[in-house]
């Protein structure tokens, strides 16, 4: 049947939902059914994190194809089945939400203290979603999981975040959901001319090239959105400074990623000649968005803002390197998309200690923090730096893929993806010398506590992956190499044959 | 051993900065020395082995990075030059922890000042022995790192977090084009190992890229990071502020390793730079500019480090010019000794520093030197080998460099000689100014301060023994290997000199006068300070209200840092707030805004059009469907 002998993505992808219907059916006293569904939630999602690991052992690096495919007839009267699988783009994806996931709830295990039950069951729910997301190989299947993301982040924001968040939380939902439906036309559109949803099948059916011009640009409405890519980024420092802590993270860490998966994963394949022929016009937006958002994180004066915004400048890296359709480019933005996903999920998790103590994001309420949370500045600092690209953590390999393949589309790209290094550089300091450094001169930060046990665990794992991506990224970039590769290859294929018709 | 001598001030950081706070600032800074010795021990047996031994050789670790023909490993990478380098860090830099324990005995923070030099020394070696360009980023980035965190040390005071600030990004501009050439480097090699780059030098000679020939672009790109890290004309304003950190970091980073990194770049590359003459040409401009630039502000500084800081710029002006005239084996024979009685000088600085109570400003200093005179004796020998003064360790490395430019073809090589003539006097001038000012004339600290003045223990001045020893003779005794007739055999390949660039032989060519110009030009410097502030010591007040212009320009180092905040730090600022404010939250935001807006009126004026009105429900049903029905029909759906 698969690798594991057993429907692993299946299980993968709903256990989730089945701690959520036991945490459901929990009643009673308040605190009991607090601590339980705490406690059923951070056991589920360990052992699908568990599970997961499955993947990391068995699968075939040296396989280019789908992997752990299993296959249902579902709607068979419209060639739509239940088709889910991973490749070496996907795989990885899948371990990235299912270690969030278990870290997010230990997170929140004091910070929420409202409405817990629900707040676990929308955490769960919502890695169903992610984890369904990244292993559907049928079209309709990816819809439905890629909007059903935005339920439980939507509650999420809405119901546990700050003083804003339902206008925060709205404008989350309607920005994706309206790129969304674009791209369910899209899909249909696909669907009556190919007669199937199914994915794989999909690649070998070709598209007119005038055709891949509308298909590309119902496809960008939505994945752009997601990504964000600018100018559609205004709805995630929104998000960001509403949405809790843990929010915070499965936002950037995982949520950010499905725009620039979307482009992978459909329209490089699927498109080829639309996606050439947009590629300049993602590279000036993408090297506006390295630009014009670092500068803009510069003047922030949110610690959540800042690193909101400069997610948008990291995820910009990522559209470039998709789009340069090399190697060295695609291998780049996939472990960009991947580091940034540890990096920036445990930069929200810094600042979430820091909020728990002291409830507020203005950076100008803090100063010489290091004084008195020594382990705090530390781990602060490791990831400050790696989001930085400083070598030798995660964040850099990446950056150095990118921008090399960058220089051989263009060099003033490649200049302007690097220019991004010294404003990250300088927002990023500033950011810490004004949280960390300084004299500790507010009266109230005197008294706080460095960080406990329980967040020492949560950062823990971070920390290991954060410096073994660093040291060692072939271990991460092999799982990836063969997928690219092959996906590098095809696209040139389709072009060289385009190209062949139209002589 | 070739392991051990990286990797063992990794393992003394890492063991003081995790465990410094349960094992004590006592055992943190045994840990750290003891790795240090053992890595000096290796590193300095290495030196011997690989240099006088003729034996290079390359330690693979492990994969870093291989995409598509994008092949990296970690790998040390041990020939002439690398050895070099190491024996020297690992020297220098365990002498430095040894005196730290003295001048840091009363910080509150020892563990993490130990992790943190350990750390420092560490990515340093990384650097000088990088078998790729991307390890040697990694070292690079990696000292980036170590120096933001030295010069931050005392994170308290703004004005170090400021500094230290500024050091990382001004590094990070220069990084900026290291990682362009870096890739310009792949694409025209396939490849950023040395061993594939210095290969087939041959082969890609006449490689261009957008019309230029590639070998001067990557040269150019190059050489603009190393000016960043080696604080060159331009990209130079961090290093003087970086002076808010501890003085022994001072000595290490800023004087005898870190800064020095961009020169070892150009030695390493020096089989590209060598069909670069466009690039050398930019090279050895800026350098020679570089040289005179800061030794004219060296002139009139107050603070003793930032004298000293400025010397440091104007000595790595030294090396580069020496680099881009060809002479690679002469920049880094100035890079070796002058690591000596560089460290030397601002380790005296400190301990005059110690000595005074934390008091920096040598207009507050004077009178001194019978009170400390192990450290007055020291400080003249550093100053002498810096000076050029005949048998002192600077006397062979910077004559030579001096007659390398003279020798040198072209109105670069002359350009260089004369800015490296005006430089050798000012070098000599502002030295003893220095020592004249500091140790010598009226006590002008206050009655307090005189009291406590005492010579420091011994665990500082030992070290400082040693670098005086080194500073002596360093010169004498490696002069024939690195710049004298043994030099073919003692680099063994690792530094190339291209088929037309004789010039280490031409420089033992040049007219009888020209070895003799330095010398006479430095001791007439020395003679015009003694005249200035031992004798007539009422000159330099005069002298400074009769050209005040001048002396406000000098003072105020070009005003460089004044005319960068001008032109990038204040315009960024206010781009970024109007970006923020007027782009993104009033156009971007405005439109998905303004359509929210415009939704809820116009649901407002729906709600006018359900009038509860049969017939007009139906008229629009009717309308709709007519719509529909037309559009099937002409076939506009599909």
């Amino acid at each position: 049947m698969n690798a594991a002998g057993f429907p692993l993505l299946t299980l993968l992808t709903f256990l989730p939902l089945v701690g959520a219907a036991f945490i459901l059916t929990q009643r009673g006293e308040e605190e009991v059914v607090a601590s339980n569904a705490r406690w059923t939630a951070l056991w589920t999602s360990l052992i699908v994190f568990g599970l997961s690991l499955i993947l990391w052992f068995k699968f075939d690096k040296a396989d280019a194809g789908f992997q752990f495919v299993e296959q249902l007839d579902w709607l068979a009267e419209f060639g739509v089945t239940y088709h889910v699988g991973v490749d070496g783009i996907s795989v990885l994806f899948i371990l990235l939400s299912t270690l969030l996931t278990p870290l997010c709830i230990l997170a929140s295990w004091d910070s929420i203290r409202m409405r817990v039950r629900e707040y676990m069951v929308a955490f769960l729910v919502l890695e169903t979603m992610m984890v369904g997301m990244f292993c559907a190989l049928d079209f309709v299947v990816f819809y439905v999981f890629f909007e059903g993301v935005l339920i439980p982040m939507f509650l999420i924001i809405g119901v546990w975040g700050h003083s804003r968040r339902v206008y925060a939380s709205f404008k989350f939902f309607l920005y994706t959901f309206l790129g969304s439906v674009l791209m369910l036309l899209a899909i249909l559109l696909l669907w009556f001319r190919a007669g199937t949803t199914d994915i794989p099948a999909l690649f070998d059916h070709a598209i007119p090239p005038s055709l891949q011009t509308w298909i590309f640009l119902a496809f960008f409405a939505s994945f752009a959105v997601k990504v964000p890519m600018w100018p559609f980024h205004t709805w995630l420092p929104d998000a960001h400074v509403e949405a809790p802590t843990a929010g915070s993270v499965i936002l950037a860490g995982v949520l950010l990623k499905m725009g620039a998966y979307g482009f992978l994963r459909f329209s490089l394949p699927l498109l080829p000649q639309a996606s050439a022929d947009f590629a300049p016009f993602i590279y000036v937006l993408s090297v506006v968005a390295v630009v014009y958002t670092s500068l803009v994180a510069l003047a922030q004066e949110n610690m959540k803002k800042l690193i909101a915004y400069s997610s948008v400048a990291h995820m910009g890296i990522v559209t470039l390197g998709i789009f340069t359709f090399n190697v060295q480019g695609l291998s780049g933005a996939l472990f960009q998309m991947l580091s940034h996903g540890i990096v920036s999920g445990a930069l929200f998790l810094c600042v979430g200690v820091l909020y728990d103590r002291v409830h507020s994001l203005e950076i100008a309420r803090y100063g010489g923090v290091a004084k008195i949370m020594p382990a705090y500045a530390v781990v602060f600092m490791l990831f400050t730096m790696a989001s930085v690209a400083l070598p030798g953590l995660a964040g850099f390999p990446g950056e150095l893929l990118v921008i090399v393949a960058a220089w051989k589309v263009n060099p003033w790209v490649a200049f302007g993806a690097a220019f991004g290094m010294i404003l990250g550089a300088a927002y990023m300091l500033f950011l810490y010398r004004r949280v960390a450094f300084g004299k500790l001169t507010k009266q109230d930060l005197m008294g706080l506590l460095d960080m406990s046990a329980r967040e020492k665990l949560v950062f823990a794992p971070l920390i290991i992956l954060t410096i073994w991506m660093g040291v060692a990224p072939q271990s991460f970039l092999s799982f990836f190499q063969a997928s690219v590769t092959a996906l590098v290859a095809r696209h040139e294929a389709a072009l060289g044959a385009a190209r062949l018709a139209g002589m | 051993m070739f392991v051990g001598a990286v990797f063992f001030p990794l393992l003394g950081a890492s063991i003081a900065g995790l465990f410094g706070r349960w094992i004590g600032d006592k055992a943190a800074q045994l840990v750290t020395i003891t790795c240090m010795v053992l890595a000096a021990l290796c590193g300095v047996t290495l030196f011997f082995e690989v240099a006088f031994g003729h034996a290079p050789q390359t330690v693979q670790i492990m994969n870093f990075v291989d995409v598509g023909g994008f092949e990296v490993s970690w790998a040390l990478r041990y020939d002439t030059l690398s050895a070099v380098m190491v024996g020297m860090v690992t020297f220098i830099s365990t002498l430095i922890h040894i005196y730290s324990v003295g001048y840091m005995s009363h910080d509150p923070s020892r563990a993490r000042f130990f992790s943190y030099l350990s750390l420092f020394t560490f990515m340093m070696l990384m650097l000088v022995t990088a078998d790729n360009l991307v390890q040697l980023f990694f070292g690079w980035e990696g000292v980036g790192l170590a120096s933001y965190l030295l010069i931050g040390f005392w994170y308290e005071k703004d004005s170090a977090c400021n500094a230290a600030m500024k050091a990382f990004i001004v590094n990070r501009v220069g990084d900026l084009f290291f990682m362009l050439g870096l890739a310009l480097t792949f694409w025209t090699f396939g490849s950023v190992e040395f061993d594939t780059i210095f290969g087939s030098i041959e082969q890609h000679r006449e490689a261009t890229f957008a019309g230029f020939p590639a070998y001067e672009v990557i040269g150019v790109l190059l050489f603009l990071g190393a000016c960043g890290k080696s604080a060159q004309l331009g990209l130079h304003t961090w290093l003087p502020d970086a002076m808010e950190g501890p003085t022994p970091v001072s000595a290490l980073i800023h004087a005898a390793t870190m800064v020095t990194a961009g020169v070892f770049l150009v030695a390493r590359m020096s089989p590209v730079f060598e069909y670069a003459p466009i690039a050398l040409a930019i090279v050895t401009v800026v350098g020679a500019s570089t040289a005179l630039f800061a030794a004219t502000i060296g002139c009139v500084q107050n603070d003793i480090k930032r004298v000293i800081a400025y010397s440091t710029c104007s000595q790595l002006g030294y090396m580069f010019f020496a680099a881009g005239v060809g002479a690679y084996q002469g920049a880094i024979f100035h890079l070796f000794t002058h690591a000596f009685f560089k460290a030397l000088l601002f380790l005296g600085a400190g301990s005059v520093i110690h000595a005074m109570s934390d008091e920096q400003d040598i207009r507050k200093m004077g009178g001194i030197w019978k009170k400390i005179p192990a450290t007055y004796a020291l400080f003249w020998i550093g100053s002498l080998a810096l000076a050029g003064v005949p048998l002192f360790a600077g006397y062979y490395s910077k004559d030579f460099m001096i007659e390398a430019a003279f020798a040198a073809h072209g109105w670069t090589g002359k350009y260089a000689w004369f800015c490296g003539m005006a430089a050798a006097f000012l070098t000599a001038f502002y030295s003893w100014r220095l020592i004249i000012v500091t140790f010598h004339g009226e006590p002008r600290a206050d009655h307090h301060t005189m009291e406590h003045v005492h010579e420091s223990p011994p665990v500082m001045v030992l070290p400082l023994v040693v670098l005086g020893l080194g500073a002596t003779f360093a010169g004498m005794v490696f002069a024939p290997y690195f710049i004298g007739h043994d030099w073919q055999a003692f680099w063994n390949g690792a530094i190339v000199n291209g088929p037309a660039n004789h010039i280490m032989h031409d420089v033992h060519e040049v007219p009888e006068w020209v070895p003799l110009a330095p010398t006479v030009v430095g001791l007439s410097g020395i003679l015009v300070a003694y005249i200035m502030y031992m004798f007539v010591p009422s000159i330099p007040g005069k002298l400074a209200s009769a050209f005040r212009p001048i002396y406000l320009f000098l003072l105020n180092k070009w005003y460089f840092d004044e005319l960068y905040d001008a032109i990038f730090v204040r315009p960024a600022r206010a781009l970024a707030r109007m970006l923020w404010q007027k782009v993104d939250a009033g156009a971007i935001d405005g439109v998905p805004n303004g359509v929210a807006s415009l939704a809820v009126d116009v649901a407002q004026g729906a709600v006018r059009l359900q009038t509860g009105r049969v017939a007009s429900y139906a008229f629009t049903m009717i309308a709709g469907l007519a719509v529909f029905v037309s559009l099937l029909a002409f076939g506009a759906v599909r």
